[in-house]
């Protein structure tokens, strides 16, 4: 599988650890009201689609920069590869 | 005073030279090296203090610049900045001196080993190490790759000579992937 890196280009995905739902981005606000309720969805429930899937990748031994990926589940199809700085930033988060 | 000899990564006095068909993979020590992340918030300045101690602009993306005090990119805003030992003994002092507080300075002199690849199949060698596409770097490209599970950094100084950097404690892994990947190819 060929990962199309946003800066580098086309990289072997033997050079990326892949780390799970592109949710985990999203981590919950811990002084809020219902934080263990939202600490319990963030950490235990996850979709498991067949079809496209947003998934955390790390370029473990290239840059070293996370990645959000999209990709198909049942074809491997990759189609949108992101900073995943960029898509915090998007957010308004970690200016 | 202690009066003790300075060995090699590989543990020689000398630094090992080993030659296969075209290719020679020498080690070089003698090498000061130091990373630079810039901080959140402060990347141009960092940038511009970096171009200031290399005397050339910061490289770009999968490059490196400058002589003697060189830097090749590492990551988005990361570079590693290299010397010669024997002039900037002191390499991190002096980058942290530039850069100040817009970005952090970590000393990494003896962290890495460094082999020089050079020969006409050179590319061969490189082939089989790492999933690089190696036959489409040019003169100043540096990229990250695994070669044998260890994370290295592999610059192309010349367009048949290459220089990997891979973390000292497994020098002689490294080293013997290097050497029978040349037995391999040639």
């Amino acid at each position: 599988m060929i990962i199309d890196h946003p800066l580098l280009g086309p990289r072997d995905s033997s050079e990326f650890v892949y780390l799970g739902d592109a949710s985990l981005i999203d981590r919950p606000d811990w002084q809020a009201e219902n934080a263990a309720e939202a600490f319990y969805d963030y950490a235990y429930l996850r979709d498991n689609p067949a079809g496209e899937h947003r998934e955390l990748w790390f370029h473990e031994s290239g840059d070293r920069s996370w990645l959000v990926v999209t990709r198909n589940t049942m074809t491997h199809e990759i189609s949108k590869v992101e900073l995943a700085r960029d898509v915090a930033r998007a957010q308004g988060r970690s200016k | 005073m202690h009066d003790l000899v300075a060995i090699t990564a590989l543990g020689g006095s000398e630094p090992r030279v080993d030659t296969t068909g075209t290719v020679t993979c020498s080690e070089v020590p003698g090498v000061a090296l130091a990373s630079v992340a810039a901080r959140l918030g402060r990347e141009k300045k960092a940038a511009k203090a970096l171009a200031k101690l290399i005397g050339t602009p910061a490289p770009a993306i999968g490059r490196f610049e400058g002589a003697p005090v060189a830097a090749f990119w590492t990551g988005p805003d990361q570079w590693m900045v290299e010397a010669p030992f024997d002039s900037h003994e002191d390499l991190a002092e002096q980058a942290k001196a530039a850069l100040g507080d817009t970005a952090s300075v970590s000393e990494q002199t003896d962290a890495w080993v460094r082999f020089d690849l050079s020969g006409a199949d050179v590319l061969a060698v490189l082939e089989l190490l790492c999933p690089l596409d190696a036959r489409k770097m040019e003169e100043g490209d540096a990229a990250g790759t695994p070669i044998h599970h260890l994370g290295c950094f592999v610059l192309c100084r010349a367009p048949e000579a290459f220089s990997i950097y891979g973390p000292r404690s497994s020098a002689g892994s490294l080293n013997h992937a290097i050497l029978a990947a040349m037995t391999s190819a040639l």
